[in-house]
């Protein structure tokens, strides 16, 4: 210890000028403290987020003519939400919600076991190779990987002639024959929607439910086989119900993304609309703006009808 | 007759370490069986090995008679108290309790019945409601031991069950631990880093070292008899006394223990006693004063009963002890 120090009072001088100050206010204030940090964020979320939700719920209750395409503003109708009902539109929204929750499905259960092994077995470098594969493919452009599936499930690409090597034909053919999901070819069916889907969104299935399992304590699990539960029963009783937080999270990225994507549906698939697909007409080319609105509140009244099932479910339980 | 727990030859090596060195062990049915060491002494390994979680790298172990070679936890009829008591946060405190009858697929009303008895026993009636969130350490540990004993378990094994707990309430849990273990007959294991604890409940006691056994015996074995000087320091606080201070009073060039409270301590001059020291600390322990009395560089620990004629720090005394009190040990090591 040094002379300055010991011969030094019993508070030590501020010796930081104003950031000093400022430190020590902060120290007196967490409360300010804490303002400061959420306030971009609050700002955005409160001004410009919600902000424009409210402009676009509003949008949504005005009148159009629908002769001149004219929207007044004068008046808040029901009109719009009626048309929603009708069977073409109808249609749209259910096209896209059995769409949305069999892409959820299938990820889920593909990402399960990638996730679980990573969180429960993986270690040092081959975590680290996990990690990679599963955020590699984020880091290309959605767009050309879209295309790529494109090529790849097109009726040159290199999928059917991968089967056509393997005599496997017939399989593919049965698939593509069978009714509503099969057509001519992979690039424009449904499946082909459907896998390209699962493709694209199954990364933000696989990280949350690797966290989740990550956080599942191995003691636990001794526990369990210790009072008598055989893997598969650890697994029911222990493993899944506390990983379920990770699957809801997961589930609500893949359900949401696939509810309002408009591109992969454009580029893959069939002629049909998506919910996406008929926003960017109806507020485009159509110029239908109350319509358009309409639309854009069926995933939020989903997703919010969605959450509002799961935590019922008791999924956020274990948080 | 057969023994409970029958450990053979067994070594449990995690590539380099040796966690367990050519351990022998026997537990007789019945009995409160205490492993008592310093951590990362293989104490808890061991009752991995037994409870199943651990494969052994070498050895023969048996329960009951019974190999248990390969054998998963799951179809072991020995139950584990967790040292942080791992219930499963998802599940009410009967829900727990009911885990292992759940899994058997006993009908929900035994279940019920017999998961309130469990709770019962432990002193937690009418807490099967609540999460384990809303319990405190020493209700999670009467939990965890309901919920491993609903399966009338062959040997309940006890991972530092009273680790987490204040004095009191250690204490408390002591006496009904024992308690239990005589009203359920069940063969206890527990793991204990406190050799007073271990002194207390056990029946006998195995001291573990660096993953190897280094005496099994009765409390009063290992407390008045240790066999080397790792246990003679470990357990309790005796005076570890090098060969020739030991040849010095008797004659004899072999380590030896000596216990403070063996050690009567006199004013000096006042006999004829061989020994002179000074006091150079005093630590007052209630009933008890300690105190480090320096004997020609040798430092040696005396216990006296605490009152107005204890020798002050400074102050030259002299030491006497029996002959007996010096227990002289079998290896140096």
């Amino acid at each position: 210890m040094s002379m300055a120090e010991a011969t030094a009072g019993a508070v030590l001088a501020n010796r930081r000028g104003w950031t000093g100050a400022l430190s020590d206010y902060f120290w007196r204030q967490p409360r300010t403290f804490v303002f400061l940090l959420l306030l971009p964020a609050a700002l955005w979320l409160g001004i410009v987020y919600l902000g424009s939700l409210f402009a676009l719920l509003l949008q949504s209750f005005f009148a159009i003519d629908e002769f001149s395409g004219v929207v007044d503003r004068s008046q808040l109708t029901l009109k719009t939400y009626a048309e929603l009902l009708k069977p073409q539109n109808l249609d749209i929204i259910v096209r896209t919600v059995v769409m949305a929750a069999s892409v959820t499905i299938a990820s889920a259960l593909i990402a399960f076991p990638i996730a679980y092994v990573a969180a429960r077995y993986a270690r040092g470098k081959w975590k680290a190779l996990f990690y990679l594969g599963v955020m590699l493919p984020l880091w290309s452009s959605y767009l050309v990987k879209v295309y790529a599936w494109k090529l790849i499930l097109a009726k040159e690409g290199i999928l059917n002639w991968v089967f056509a090597q393997l005599h496997l034909t017939f399989v593919l053919d049965a698939l593509l024959a069978l009714p509503v999901v099969g057509g001519n070819s992979l690039s424009i069916s449904y499946i082909g929607t459907f896998l390209v889907f699962v493709y694209i969104w199954l990364p933000y299935m696989v990280l949350p439910i690797q966290a989740a399992v990550e956080r599942v304590p191995t003691n636990l699990l001794d526990a369990s086989a210790d009072l008598g539960a055989t893997p598969l029963q650890t697994f029911w009783k222990v493993i899944f119900p506390l990983a379920l937080p990770g699957i809801v999270a997961g589930s609500i990225f893949t359900f949401s993304l696939t509810l309002g994507d408009y591109i992969i549906p454009n580029i893959i698939g069939t002629s049909a609309f998506f919910i996406g697909q008929a926003v960017y007409s109806h507020q485009g080319t159509a110029g239908n703006i109350p319509l358009a609105a309409a639309f854009t509140v069926v995933p939020i009244v989903i997703m919010g009808f969605y959450l509002w099932m799961a935590k019922r479910q008791g999924a956020f339980d274990a948080l | 007759m057969t023994t409970a727990v029958l450990l053979e030859q067994v070594s449990r090596h995690f590539g380099p370490i040796k966690a367990l060195d050519r351990i022998d062990l026997t537990v007789a049915p019945g009995e409160f069986f205490a492993m008592l060491g310093p951590s990362g002494s293989g104490k808890t390994t061991c009752l991995r090995l037994i409870a199943g979680f651990e494969q052994p790298t070498a050895g023969r172990i048996e329960i009951f008679g019974e190999g248990v070679a390969g054998v998963p936890p799951y179809r072991r009829n020995v139950n584990t108290v967790f040292q942080d008591y791992a219930l499963f946060p998802h599940m009410n405190v009967l829900e727990n309790v009911w885990y292992p009858l759940m899994l058997k697929k006993v009908d929900k009303a035994t279940q019920r019945r017999e998961a309130e008895a469990a709770l019962e026993l432990v002193k937690l009636g009418g807490y099967g409601g609540r999460r384990p969130g809303e319990l405190s350490g020493g209700q999670r540990q009467r939990v965890a031991l309901a919920r491993a004993i609903i399966n009338k378990p062959k040997v309940l094994l006890l991972d530092e069950p009273l680790g987490a707990l204040d004095l009191k309430l250690r204490e408390q849990m002591q006496e009904e631990l024992k308690a239990l273990q005589k009203t359920l007959g069940i063969t206890f294991i527990f793991v204990t880093h406190d050799q007073g604890e271990a002194l207390s409940m056990a029946d006998r006691v195995a001291v573990f070292d660096q993953g190897r056994i280094m005496q099994v015996g009765t409390p009063e074995d290992i407390y008045q008899r240790p066999q080397s000087r790792f246990v003679a320091d470990f357990v309790g606080s005796s005076n570890i006394m090098p060969p020739a201070f030991v040849e010095r009073i008797i004659g004899e060039k072999r380590w030896a223990s000596l216990r403070p409270e063996a050690i009567r301590v006199g004013a000096a001059g006042s006999a004829a006693a061989p020994l002179t020291g000074t006091v150079v600390a005093r630590s007052y322990l209630g009933s008890t004063t300690r105190l480090a009395i320096d004997l020609d560089g040798t430092r040696i620990n005396a216990a006296v009963p605490s009152g107005d004629d204890v020798p002050a720090e400074g102050a030259r005394v002299t030491l006497d002890f029996t002959r007996d009190a010096l227990h002289l040990m079998e290896n140096g090591g």
